[in-house]
Protein backbone atom coordinates (compact mmCIF):
# COMPACT_ATOMS: atom_id res chain seq x y z
CA UNK A 1 0.00 0.00 0.00
CA UNK A 2 1.15 3.31 -1.10
CA UNK A 3 1.63 5.73 0.92
CA UNK A 4 -1.13 9.02 1.43
CA UNK A 5 -0.32 11.97 0.44
CA UNK A 6 -0.42 14.66 2.21
CA UNK A 7 -2.90 16.38 0.43
CA UNK A 8 -2.52 19.98 2.38
CA UNK A 9 0.90 20.13 2.17
CA UNK A 10 0.85 19.28 -1.90
CA UNK A 11 -1.61 21.92 -2.25
CA UNK A 12 0.36 24.39 -0.51
CA UNK A 13 3.28 24.37 -2.67
CA UNK A 14 0.95 25.52 -5.64
CA UNK A 15 0.07 29.06 -5.16
CA UNK A 16 -2.72 29.37 -7.84
CA UNK A 17 -4.71 27.01 -6.06
CA UNK A 18 -5.65 29.40 -3.36
CA UNK A 19 -8.28 32.18 -4.99
CA UNK A 20 -11.70 32.62 -5.25
CA UNK A 21 -12.99 32.52 -9.02
CA UNK A 22 -16.28 34.46 -9.40
CA UNK A 23 -16.66 34.54 -5.17
CA UNK A 24 -16.04 30.57 -5.14
CA UNK A 25 -13.02 28.63 -3.62
CA UNK A 26 -11.00 27.73 -7.12
CA UNK A 27 -11.20 24.23 -8.38
CA UNK A 28 -8.92 23.52 -11.10
CA UNK A 29 -9.65 20.02 -13.26
CA UNK A 30 -7.79 21.37 -16.39
CA UNK A 31 -4.82 19.37 -15.93
CA UNK A 32 -4.65 17.98 -19.33
CA UNK A 33 -4.83 21.41 -20.86
CA UNK A 34 -1.91 22.48 -18.47
CA UNK A 35 -0.71 21.86 -15.09
CA UNK A 36 -0.19 24.21 -12.62
CA UNK A 37 3.01 25.25 -11.53
CA UNK A 38 4.38 24.17 -7.51
CA UNK A 39 6.36 27.31 -6.04
CA UNK A 40 9.82 25.92 -6.72
CA UNK A 41 9.05 26.12 -10.29
CA UNK A 42 7.94 30.18 -9.82
CA UNK A 43 11.17 30.83 -7.64
CA UNK A 44 13.78 29.01 -9.88
CA UNK A 45 12.26 31.44 -12.51
CA UNK A 46 12.46 34.93 -10.82
CA UNK A 47 15.72 33.45 -9.30
CA UNK A 48 17.36 32.97 -13.03
CA UNK A 49 16.27 36.74 -14.15
CA UNK A 50 17.12 38.03 -10.58
CA UNK A 51 20.84 36.46 -10.02
CA UNK A 52 21.65 34.24 -13.51
CA UNK A 53 20.35 35.76 -17.04
CA UNK A 54 22.61 35.20 -19.54
CA UNK A 55 23.26 33.89 -22.91
CA UNK A 56 24.56 30.39 -23.20
CA UNK A 57 26.92 28.23 -23.93
CA UNK A 58 29.31 30.68 -25.71
CA UNK A 59 29.64 33.19 -23.42
CA UNK A 60 32.66 33.14 -21.14
CA UNK A 61 31.60 34.76 -18.15
CA UNK A 62 30.44 33.58 -14.58
CA UNK A 63 26.48 34.39 -15.55
CA UNK A 64 26.97 33.00 -18.85
CA UNK A 65 29.02 29.83 -17.01
CA UNK A 66 25.97 29.75 -14.76
CA UNK A 67 23.38 30.15 -16.94
CA UNK A 68 25.15 27.26 -19.27
CA UNK A 69 25.69 24.91 -16.10
CA UNK A 70 21.71 25.12 -14.75
CA UNK A 71 20.71 24.85 -18.42
CA UNK A 72 22.39 21.87 -19.20
CA UNK A 73 21.56 20.58 -15.76
CA UNK A 74 17.88 19.89 -16.58
CA UNK A 75 19.02 17.83 -19.57
CA UNK A 76 20.65 15.49 -17.42
CA UNK A 77 17.68 15.45 -15.22
CA UNK A 78 15.48 14.45 -18.45
CA UNK A 79 17.66 11.97 -19.51
CA UNK A 80 17.24 10.44 -16.19
CA UNK A 81 13.74 11.29 -15.89
CA UNK A 82 12.86 9.15 -19.39
CA UNK A 83 16.21 6.75 -18.87
CA UNK A 84 17.62 8.13 -22.35
CA UNK A 85 21.00 6.12 -22.34
CA UNK A 86 22.80 9.51 -23.14
CA UNK A 87 22.20 13.40 -22.45
CA UNK A 88 22.62 14.47 -26.19
CA UNK A 89 19.84 12.41 -27.07
CA UNK A 90 17.63 15.09 -25.46
CA UNK A 91 16.56 17.77 -27.72
CA UNK A 92 14.76 20.98 -26.00
CA UNK A 93 12.21 21.93 -28.37
CA UNK A 94 8.76 24.53 -27.88
CA UNK A 95 6.27 22.03 -26.61
CA UNK A 96 4.77 18.62 -27.86
CA UNK A 97 3.61 20.05 -30.99
CA UNK A 98 7.48 21.84 -32.36
CA UNK A 99 8.82 18.47 -31.37
CA UNK A 100 6.81 16.41 -34.00
CA UNK A 101 7.10 19.09 -36.22
CA UNK A 102 10.47 18.65 -36.06
CA UNK A 103 10.37 15.03 -36.54
CA UNK A 104 8.31 15.45 -39.70
CA UNK A 105 10.33 17.88 -41.37
CA UNK A 106 13.37 16.12 -40.49
CA UNK A 107 12.88 12.57 -40.48
CA UNK A 108 9.65 12.91 -42.63
CA UNK A 109 11.18 14.76 -45.42
CA UNK A 110 14.38 12.36 -45.70
CA UNK A 111 12.54 9.11 -45.45
CA UNK A 112 9.13 9.06 -46.39
CA UNK A 113 9.02 9.13 -50.41
CA UNK A 114 5.94 9.06 -53.07
CA UNK A 115 3.84 5.99 -52.18
CA UNK A 116 4.80 5.33 -48.66
CA UNK A 117 2.38 5.05 -45.50
CA UNK A 118 2.38 6.73 -42.20
CA UNK A 119 0.02 5.39 -39.65
CA UNK A 120 -1.56 7.57 -36.98
CA UNK A 121 -4.45 6.90 -34.71
CA UNK A 122 -8.06 7.74 -34.51
CA UNK A 123 -7.37 8.97 -30.66
CA UNK A 124 -4.78 11.61 -32.25
CA UNK A 125 -4.73 15.47 -31.26
CA UNK A 126 -4.36 17.94 -34.51
CA UNK A 127 -1.10 18.23 -33.54
CA UNK A 128 -0.26 14.75 -34.57
CA UNK A 129 -1.79 14.42 -37.46
CA UNK A 130 -1.54 17.67 -39.24
CA UNK A 131 1.86 17.66 -39.25
CA UNK A 132 2.07 14.20 -41.18
CA UNK A 133 -0.85 15.19 -43.51
CA UNK A 134 1.82 18.23 -44.45
CA UNK A 135 4.24 15.79 -45.50
CA UNK A 136 2.43 13.34 -46.50
CA UNK A 137 1.19 15.65 -49.42
CA UNK A 138 3.98 17.06 -49.67
CA UNK A 139 5.41 13.52 -50.84
CA UNK A 140 2.50 11.74 -51.73
CA UNK A 141 2.36 9.51 -49.55
CA UNK A 142 -0.99 7.98 -47.29
CA UNK A 143 -2.25 8.54 -44.01
CA UNK A 144 -4.05 5.73 -42.39
CA UNK A 145 -5.77 5.84 -39.30
CA UNK A 146 -5.98 2.92 -36.27
CA UNK A 147 -9.56 2.76 -35.59
CA UNK A 148 -11.07 2.99 -32.77
CA UNK A 149 -13.86 0.96 -30.75
CA UNK A 150 -16.98 2.57 -28.77
CA UNK A 151 -14.98 2.36 -25.06
CA UNK A 152 -12.24 4.17 -26.72
CA UNK A 153 -9.51 1.43 -27.03
CA UNK A 154 -7.83 1.32 -30.29
CA UNK A 155 -8.41 -2.02 -32.53
CA UNK A 156 -5.14 -3.66 -32.89
CA UNK A 157 -5.86 -6.51 -35.07
CA UNK A 158 -7.07 -3.06 -37.49
CA UNK A 159 -3.35 -1.90 -36.66
CA UNK A 160 -1.70 -5.00 -37.43
CA UNK A 161 -3.54 -5.41 -40.74
CA UNK A 162 -2.52 -2.27 -41.56
CA UNK A 163 1.33 -2.83 -40.89
CA UNK A 164 3.50 -3.47 -44.60
CA UNK A 165 6.79 -2.48 -45.29
CA UNK A 166 5.76 0.76 -47.10
CA UNK A 167 4.70 2.26 -43.60
CA UNK A 168 7.60 4.30 -42.39
CA UNK A 169 6.27 6.08 -39.29
CA UNK A 170 3.85 5.15 -36.87
CA UNK A 171 2.41 8.26 -34.79
CA UNK A 172 0.66 7.76 -31.73
CA UNK A 173 0.00 9.03 -28.10
CA UNK A 174 0.60 7.27 -25.09
CA UNK A 175 -3.10 8.65 -23.77
CA UNK A 176 -5.49 10.50 -25.06
CA UNK A 177 -6.19 13.89 -24.33
CA UNK A 178 -9.76 13.93 -25.08
CA UNK A 179 -10.86 10.43 -23.34
CA UNK A 180 -7.85 9.39 -21.46
CA UNK A 181 -7.02 5.71 -22.84
CA UNK A 182 -3.45 4.91 -22.42
CA UNK A 183 -2.65 3.11 -25.25
CA UNK A 184 -0.55 -0.01 -25.58
CA UNK A 185 2.45 1.43 -26.65
CA UNK A 186 5.20 -1.26 -26.39
CA UNK A 187 3.02 -3.77 -28.20
CA UNK A 188 2.73 -0.99 -31.09
CA UNK A 189 6.30 -0.61 -31.43
CA UNK A 190 6.92 -4.27 -31.20
CA UNK A 191 4.92 -4.57 -34.18
CA UNK A 192 5.55 -1.48 -36.03
CA UNK A 193 9.79 -2.21 -35.74
CA UNK A 194 8.66 -6.03 -37.51
CA UNK A 195 8.03 -3.96 -40.60
CA UNK A 196 10.55 -1.40 -40.48
CA UNK A 197 8.58 0.82 -39.49
CA UNK A 198 9.40 4.06 -36.74
CA UNK A 199 7.42 4.74 -33.99
CA UNK A 200 7.31 8.46 -32.31
CA UNK A 201 4.94 8.30 -29.01
CA UNK A 202 3.26 11.79 -28.48
CA UNK A 203 3.92 11.71 -24.45
CA UNK A 204 1.91 15.00 -23.90
CA UNK A 205 -0.85 13.83 -21.90
CA UNK A 206 1.36 10.59 -19.33
CA UNK A 207 4.18 12.08 -18.58
CA UNK A 208 2.15 13.54 -15.69
CA UNK A 209 1.17 9.78 -14.94
CA UNK A 210 2.74 7.18 -16.10
CA UNK A 211 6.98 6.34 -15.23
CA UNK A 212 8.36 6.79 -19.08
CA UNK A 213 11.37 4.26 -19.62
CA UNK A 214 12.30 4.91 -23.56
CA UNK A 215 14.94 2.17 -23.87
CA UNK A 216 12.60 -0.76 -22.21
CA UNK A 217 9.73 0.66 -24.88
CA UNK A 218 12.17 1.00 -27.44
CA UNK A 219 11.43 4.24 -28.07
CA UNK A 220 12.09 5.94 -31.58
CA UNK A 221 11.23 8.74 -30.94
CA UNK A 222 9.34 10.54 -27.62
CA UNK A 223 7.38 14.31 -27.56
CA UNK A 224 6.20 16.06 -24.79
CA UNK A 225 5.60 19.44 -22.84
CA UNK A 226 7.51 20.67 -20.04
CA UNK A 227 3.93 22.59 -18.95
CA UNK A 228 1.79 19.15 -18.72
CA UNK A 229 4.29 18.10 -16.00
CA UNK A 230 4.25 21.55 -13.40
CA UNK A 231 6.43 22.86 -15.52
CA UNK A 232 6.89 26.47 -17.54
CA UNK A 233 5.07 26.73 -21.14
CA UNK A 234 7.17 27.09 -24.08
CA UNK A 235 9.56 23.86 -23.46
CA UNK A 236 9.02 20.66 -24.90
CA UNK A 237 11.24 18.05 -24.79
CA UNK A 238 12.18 15.73 -28.01
CA UNK A 239 13.78 12.11 -27.02
CA UNK A 240 15.06 10.36 -30.32
CA UNK A 241 17.94 7.14 -30.77
CA UNK A 242 21.02 8.14 -31.42
CA UNK A 243 21.11 6.63 -34.97
CA UNK A 244 18.28 8.01 -36.05
CA UNK A 245 19.03 11.41 -35.12
CA UNK A 246 22.36 11.42 -36.40
CA UNK A 247 21.16 10.42 -39.40
CA UNK A 248 18.45 13.01 -39.89
CA UNK A 249 18.73 16.36 -41.56
CA UNK A 250 18.96 19.56 -39.53
CA UNK A 251 15.63 21.38 -39.28
CA UNK A 252 15.97 24.92 -38.47
CA UNK A 253 19.51 26.85 -39.27
CA UNK A 254 20.81 29.63 -37.45
CA UNK A 255 23.42 30.09 -34.42
CA UNK A 256 24.18 27.30 -32.32
CA UNK A 257 23.33 24.63 -34.17
CA UNK A 258 26.47 24.91 -36.58
CA UNK A 259 29.90 24.04 -36.39
CA UNK A 260 31.65 26.20 -38.90
CA UNK A 261 29.77 28.28 -41.12
CA UNK A 262 31.86 29.93 -44.59
CA UNK A 263 30.03 30.90 -47.99
CA UNK A 264 31.41 27.85 -49.24
CA UNK A 265 29.52 26.08 -47.26
CA UNK A 266 28.40 25.22 -43.28
CA UNK A 267 29.07 22.18 -41.06
CA UNK A 268 26.29 21.46 -38.84
CA UNK A 269 26.66 20.93 -35.14
CA UNK A 270 26.68 17.64 -32.76
CA UNK A 271 23.75 16.53 -31.20
CA UNK A 272 21.73 17.73 -29.68
CA UNK A 273 22.92 21.52 -31.06
CA UNK A 274 22.06 20.39 -34.34
CA UNK A 275 18.35 20.78 -33.59
CA UNK A 276 18.65 23.59 -31.29
CA UNK A 277 19.42 26.72 -33.28
CA UNK A 278 19.13 30.12 -31.52
CA UNK A 279 18.81 30.90 -28.04
CA UNK A 280 16.89 28.71 -26.26
CA UNK A 281 14.12 29.40 -23.89
CA UNK A 282 17.07 29.46 -21.08
CA UNK A 283 14.84 30.68 -18.15
CA UNK A 284 11.77 27.96 -18.67
CA UNK A 285 14.34 24.99 -19.31
CA UNK A 286 16.28 26.05 -15.45
CA UNK A 287 12.62 26.07 -14.17
CA UNK A 288 11.66 23.04 -15.98
CA UNK A 289 14.44 21.36 -13.82
CA UNK A 290 13.13 22.29 -10.59
CA UNK A 291 9.46 20.69 -12.11
CA UNK A 292 11.27 17.77 -12.34
CA UNK A 293 12.96 17.51 -8.93
CA UNK A 294 9.64 18.58 -7.30
CA UNK A 295 7.94 15.71 -9.05
CA UNK A 296 10.53 13.18 -8.55
CA UNK A 297 10.39 13.74 -4.91
CA UNK A 298 7.11 12.27 -4.17
CA UNK A 299 6.80 8.30 -4.40
CA UNK A 300 5.62 7.92 -7.22
CA UNK A 301 3.49 5.09 -5.76
CA UNK A 302 1.51 7.85 -3.90
CA UNK A 303 0.84 10.37 -6.97
CA UNK A 304 -0.89 6.82 -8.73
CA UNK A 305 -3.08 6.27 -5.46
CA UNK A 306 -3.92 9.54 -5.56
CA UNK A 307 -5.09 9.31 -9.33
CA UNK A 308 -6.57 6.13 -9.35
CA UNK A 309 -8.65 7.66 -6.09
CA UNK A 310 -9.89 10.85 -8.33
CA UNK A 311 -10.69 8.66 -10.95
CA UNK A 312 -12.64 5.97 -9.41
CA UNK A 313 -14.27 8.88 -7.43
CA UNK A 314 -15.21 10.95 -10.56
CA UNK A 315 -16.91 8.13 -12.33
CA UNK A 316 -18.60 6.68 -9.86
CA UNK A 317 -20.48 9.75 -8.94
CA UNK A 318 -20.62 11.65 -12.43
CA UNK A 319 -22.38 7.82 -13.70
CA UNK A 320 -25.30 8.56 -11.09
CA UNK A 321 -26.28 11.62 -13.07
CA UNK A 322 -29.47 10.92 -15.40
CA UNK A 323 -28.85 11.30 -19.03
CA UNK A 324 -24.83 11.76 -18.50
CA UNK A 325 -22.57 9.09 -20.80
CA UNK A 326 -18.92 9.09 -20.01
CA UNK A 327 -17.07 9.05 -22.86
CA UNK A 328 -13.90 6.83 -23.07
CA UNK A 329 -14.55 3.64 -20.97
CA UNK A 330 -11.36 2.26 -21.74
CA UNK A 331 -9.71 -0.17 -18.71
CA UNK A 332 -6.51 1.21 -19.43
CA UNK A 333 -7.34 5.18 -18.51
CA UNK A 334 -5.44 8.11 -16.94
CA UNK A 335 -7.54 10.33 -14.51
CA UNK A 336 -9.78 12.20 -17.05
CA UNK A 337 -13.54 11.90 -17.23
CA UNK A 338 -15.34 13.10 -20.41
CA UNK A 339 -18.63 13.26 -20.66
CA UNK A 340 -21.86 14.34 -22.73
CA UNK A 341 -25.34 14.76 -21.42
CA UNK A 342 -28.15 14.38 -23.40
CA UNK A 343 -29.66 17.41 -24.44
CA UNK A 344 -27.01 19.73 -23.74
CA UNK A 345 -24.11 21.82 -25.18
CA UNK A 346 -21.11 20.93 -23.70
CA UNK A 347 -19.98 24.70 -23.73
CA UNK A 348 -23.30 25.67 -21.77
CA UNK A 349 -21.89 23.55 -19.09
CA UNK A 350 -18.36 25.04 -18.79
CA UNK A 351 -19.83 28.37 -18.65
CA UNK A 352 -22.04 28.12 -15.76
CA UNK A 353 -19.64 25.81 -14.33
CA UNK A 354 -17.01 28.84 -14.52
CA UNK A 355 -19.59 30.92 -12.76
CA UNK A 356 -19.20 28.72 -9.29
CA UNK A 357 -15.45 28.69 -10.13
CA UNK A 358 -14.71 25.28 -11.81
CA UNK A 359 -12.43 24.97 -14.48
CA UNK A 360 -13.47 22.55 -16.83
CA UNK A 361 -12.45 22.37 -20.65
CA UNK A 362 -15.37 21.98 -23.15
CA UNK A 363 -15.28 21.15 -26.79
CA UNK A 364 -13.55 19.03 -29.39
CA UNK A 365 -9.84 18.71 -27.37
CA UNK A 366 -8.29 19.73 -30.97
CA UNK A 367 -9.72 15.73 -31.66
CA UNK A 368 -12.35 16.66 -34.19
CA UNK A 369 -11.82 13.03 -36.01
CA UNK A 370 -12.71 11.42 -32.60
CA UNK A 371 -15.38 13.54 -31.88
CA UNK A 372 -16.58 12.81 -35.85
CA UNK A 373 -16.18 9.40 -34.84
CA UNK A 374 -18.76 9.50 -32.20
CA UNK A 375 -21.00 11.97 -33.36
CA UNK A 376 -20.45 14.47 -31.06
CA UNK A 377 -19.79 18.17 -31.20
CA UNK A 378 -17.11 17.73 -28.61
CA UNK A 379 -17.07 16.66 -24.88
CA UNK A 380 -16.89 17.80 -21.28
CA UNK A 381 -13.51 17.01 -19.89
CA UNK A 382 -12.58 17.05 -16.56
CA UNK A 383 -8.83 16.10 -15.92
CA UNK A 384 -7.39 15.53 -12.55
CA UNK A 385 -3.99 16.18 -11.07
CA UNK A 386 -2.51 14.83 -7.45
CA UNK A 387 -3.29 17.86 -6.15
CA UNK A 388 -7.08 17.43 -6.51
CA UNK A 389 -9.04 16.21 -3.77
CA UNK A 390 -12.29 14.15 -3.44
CA UNK A 391 -14.09 16.74 -1.73
CA UNK A 392 -13.14 18.91 -4.71
CA UNK A 393 -14.92 16.16 -7.15
CA UNK A 394 -18.26 16.69 -4.48
CA UNK A 395 -18.25 20.15 -5.01
CA UNK A 396 -17.92 19.90 -8.68
CA UNK A 397 -20.28 17.20 -8.80
CA UNK A 398 -22.98 19.19 -6.90
CA UNK A 399 -22.66 22.51 -8.87
CA UNK A 400 -23.30 20.33 -12.27
CA UNK A 401 -26.19 19.27 -11.22
CA UNK A 402 -27.35 23.05 -9.94
CA UNK A 403 -25.51 23.60 -13.67
CA UNK A 404 -28.30 21.06 -15.37
CA UNK A 405 -30.97 22.35 -12.98
CA UNK A 406 -30.53 25.89 -14.39
CA UNK A 407 -30.41 24.55 -18.35
CA UNK A 408 -33.00 22.24 -18.30
CA UNK B 1 -41.57 54.41 -35.22
CA UNK B 2 -39.47 51.76 -33.24
CA UNK B 3 -37.16 52.27 -29.98
CA UNK B 4 -33.88 53.35 -30.73
CA UNK B 5 -30.80 50.99 -30.29
CA UNK B 6 -30.48 52.96 -27.27
CA UNK B 7 -33.71 52.83 -25.57
CA UNK B 8 -33.66 49.30 -26.10
CA UNK B 9 -29.94 48.83 -24.20
CA UNK B 10 -31.35 51.17 -21.35
CA UNK B 11 -34.02 48.35 -21.06
CA UNK B 12 -31.95 45.35 -21.06
CA UNK B 13 -29.67 47.18 -18.31
CA UNK B 14 -32.86 48.01 -16.16
CA UNK B 15 -34.15 44.03 -16.75
CA UNK B 16 -30.70 42.86 -15.27
CA UNK B 17 -30.40 45.19 -12.56
CA UNK B 18 -33.32 43.76 -11.01
CA UNK B 19 -31.01 40.31 -9.97
CA UNK B 20 -28.64 40.22 -7.51
CA UNK B 21 -26.63 37.38 -8.14
CA UNK B 22 -25.03 35.67 -10.80
CA UNK B 23 -27.45 32.37 -10.89
CA UNK B 24 -30.15 34.63 -11.74
CA UNK B 25 -28.95 36.90 -14.25
CA UNK B 26 -27.91 33.47 -15.87
CA UNK B 27 -31.44 31.85 -15.47
CA UNK B 28 -33.09 34.60 -17.01
CA UNK B 29 -30.41 35.06 -20.40
CA UNK B 30 -31.07 30.93 -20.56
CA UNK B 31 -34.72 31.54 -20.23
CA UNK B 32 -34.25 34.43 -23.40
CA UNK B 33 -32.24 32.04 -25.09
CA UNK B 34 -35.34 29.37 -24.89
CA UNK B 35 -37.68 32.03 -26.02
CA UNK B 36 -35.86 33.20 -29.15
CA UNK B 37 -37.67 33.11 -31.93
CA UNK B 38 -36.67 29.70 -34.03
CA UNK B 39 -35.03 30.60 -37.09
CA UNK B 40 -36.54 28.95 -40.27
CA UNK B 41 -34.42 25.93 -41.36
CA UNK B 42 -34.44 26.97 -44.62
CA UNK B 43 -32.02 29.86 -43.79
CA UNK B 44 -29.86 27.75 -41.53
CA UNK B 45 -27.53 27.45 -44.79
CA UNK B 46 -23.44 26.59 -44.78
CA UNK B 47 -23.16 30.18 -45.95
CA UNK B 48 -24.70 31.58 -42.83
CA UNK B 49 -23.17 29.66 -40.54
CA UNK B 50 -20.20 31.35 -38.25
CA UNK B 51 -17.98 29.05 -37.13
CA UNK B 52 -16.82 29.19 -33.20
CA UNK B 53 -14.39 26.70 -31.95
CA UNK B 54 -16.93 25.16 -30.05
CA UNK B 55 -20.19 25.91 -31.33
CA UNK B 56 -21.79 27.23 -34.47
CA UNK B 57 -23.85 30.36 -34.83
CA UNK B 58 -26.46 30.73 -37.94
CA UNK B 59 -27.13 34.72 -38.99
CA UNK B 60 -29.99 35.65 -41.59
CA UNK B 61 -30.60 39.12 -42.47
CA UNK B 62 -32.96 40.83 -44.78
CA UNK B 63 -34.04 44.42 -45.59
CA UNK B 64 -37.73 45.11 -44.77
CA UNK B 65 -38.74 48.63 -46.24
CA UNK B 66 -35.66 50.93 -44.88
CA UNK B 67 -34.96 48.28 -41.64
CA UNK B 68 -32.67 45.35 -41.89
CA UNK B 69 -34.34 42.56 -39.76
CA UNK B 70 -32.11 39.35 -38.28
CA UNK B 71 -32.54 36.14 -37.76
CA UNK B 72 -30.76 33.40 -35.66
CA UNK B 73 -30.10 30.79 -34.42
CA UNK B 74 -27.38 28.65 -32.12
CA UNK B 75 -26.43 25.00 -30.91
CA UNK B 76 -25.51 26.47 -27.16
CA UNK B 77 -28.51 27.77 -24.89
CA UNK B 78 -26.14 30.46 -23.46
CA UNK B 79 -25.11 32.04 -26.81
CA UNK B 80 -28.96 31.74 -27.91
CA UNK B 81 -29.43 33.87 -24.86
CA UNK B 82 -26.92 36.30 -26.12
CA UNK B 83 -27.97 36.66 -29.70
CA UNK B 84 -31.45 37.44 -28.83
CA UNK B 85 -30.53 40.57 -27.00
CA UNK B 86 -28.32 41.40 -29.87
CA UNK B 87 -31.37 40.76 -32.14
CA UNK B 88 -33.37 42.67 -30.02
CA UNK B 89 -31.31 45.71 -30.06
CA UNK B 90 -30.37 45.33 -33.44
CA UNK B 91 -33.08 43.82 -35.68
CA UNK B 92 -35.04 46.32 -36.95
CA UNK B 93 -33.02 49.51 -37.24
CA UNK B 94 -32.01 51.07 -40.37
CA UNK B 95 -28.30 50.31 -41.92
CA UNK B 96 -26.66 53.76 -40.54
CA UNK B 97 -28.07 52.71 -36.99
CA UNK B 98 -26.41 49.63 -36.68
CA UNK B 99 -23.51 50.85 -38.10
CA UNK B 100 -23.42 53.26 -35.57
CA UNK B 101 -24.39 51.39 -32.91
CA UNK B 102 -22.34 50.99 -29.12
CA UNK B 103 -22.97 47.85 -27.58
CA UNK B 104 -22.45 48.94 -24.26
CA UNK B 105 -25.33 47.02 -22.61
CA UNK B 106 -23.27 43.95 -22.58
CA UNK B 107 -20.46 45.30 -20.71
CA UNK B 108 -22.93 46.91 -18.65
CA UNK B 109 -25.13 43.94 -17.35
CA UNK B 110 -21.85 41.79 -16.84
CA UNK B 111 -21.90 39.92 -19.62
CA UNK B 112 -18.61 40.85 -22.06
CA UNK B 113 -17.07 37.62 -21.07
CA UNK B 114 -19.11 36.18 -23.91
CA UNK B 115 -17.76 38.35 -26.48
CA UNK B 116 -14.15 37.99 -25.18
CA UNK B 117 -14.08 34.68 -25.62
CA UNK B 118 -13.62 35.17 -29.49
CA UNK B 119 -13.04 31.28 -30.65
CA UNK B 120 -15.07 29.76 -28.63
CA UNK B 121 -18.91 30.89 -29.51
CA UNK B 122 -18.70 32.91 -32.84
CA UNK B 123 -20.18 36.10 -31.16
CA UNK B 124 -18.00 38.52 -31.52
CA UNK B 125 -17.99 37.37 -35.59
CA UNK B 126 -21.66 37.43 -35.53
CA UNK B 127 -21.87 41.37 -34.59
CA UNK B 128 -19.48 41.97 -37.28
CA UNK B 129 -21.27 40.32 -39.42
CA UNK B 130 -24.74 42.12 -38.67
CA UNK B 131 -22.57 45.30 -39.38
CA UNK B 132 -21.30 44.24 -42.47
CA UNK B 133 -25.00 43.24 -43.62
CA UNK B 134 -26.33 46.60 -42.38
CA UNK B 135 -23.55 48.25 -44.21
CA UNK B 136 -24.54 46.13 -47.10
CA UNK B 137 -28.16 47.72 -47.23
CA UNK B 138 -27.28 50.46 -47.10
Amino acid sequence: MADKLNIDQIRADFPVLHQQVNKAPLIYFDNAATTQKPKAVIDTLLAYYEQDNANIHRGIHTLAERATTAYELTRKKLASFLNAPSTDQIIFTSGTTAGINLVAQTFGRANVEKGDQIIVSNLEHHSNIVPWQMIAEEKGAEIKVIPVSNEGVLDMEAFKALLNPKVKLVAVNHVSNAIGTINPIAEIISLAHEVGAKVLIDGAQSVAHLAIDVQALDMDFFVFSAHKLFGPTGVGVLYGKREILESMPPYQGGGEMIKEVSFAGTTYNELPYKFEAGTPNIADVIAFGAALDYIQAIPAESLAAQEEALLAYATQKLQAIPGLRIMGTAPEKIAVVSFVIDGVHPQDIGVLLDKFGIAIRTGHHCAQPLMQRYELVGTCRASFAFYNTLEEIDRFVLCLEKTLQMLG
Amino acid sequence: MGKSINEIQEELIEEFGLFEDWADKYEYLIDLGKKLAPMSDAFKTEENVIKGCQSRVWLHAEKQGDLVVFQADSEAIIVKGMISMLIRVLSNQTPAAILAADLYFIEQIGMSQHLAQTRSNGLVSMVKQMQHYALAFS
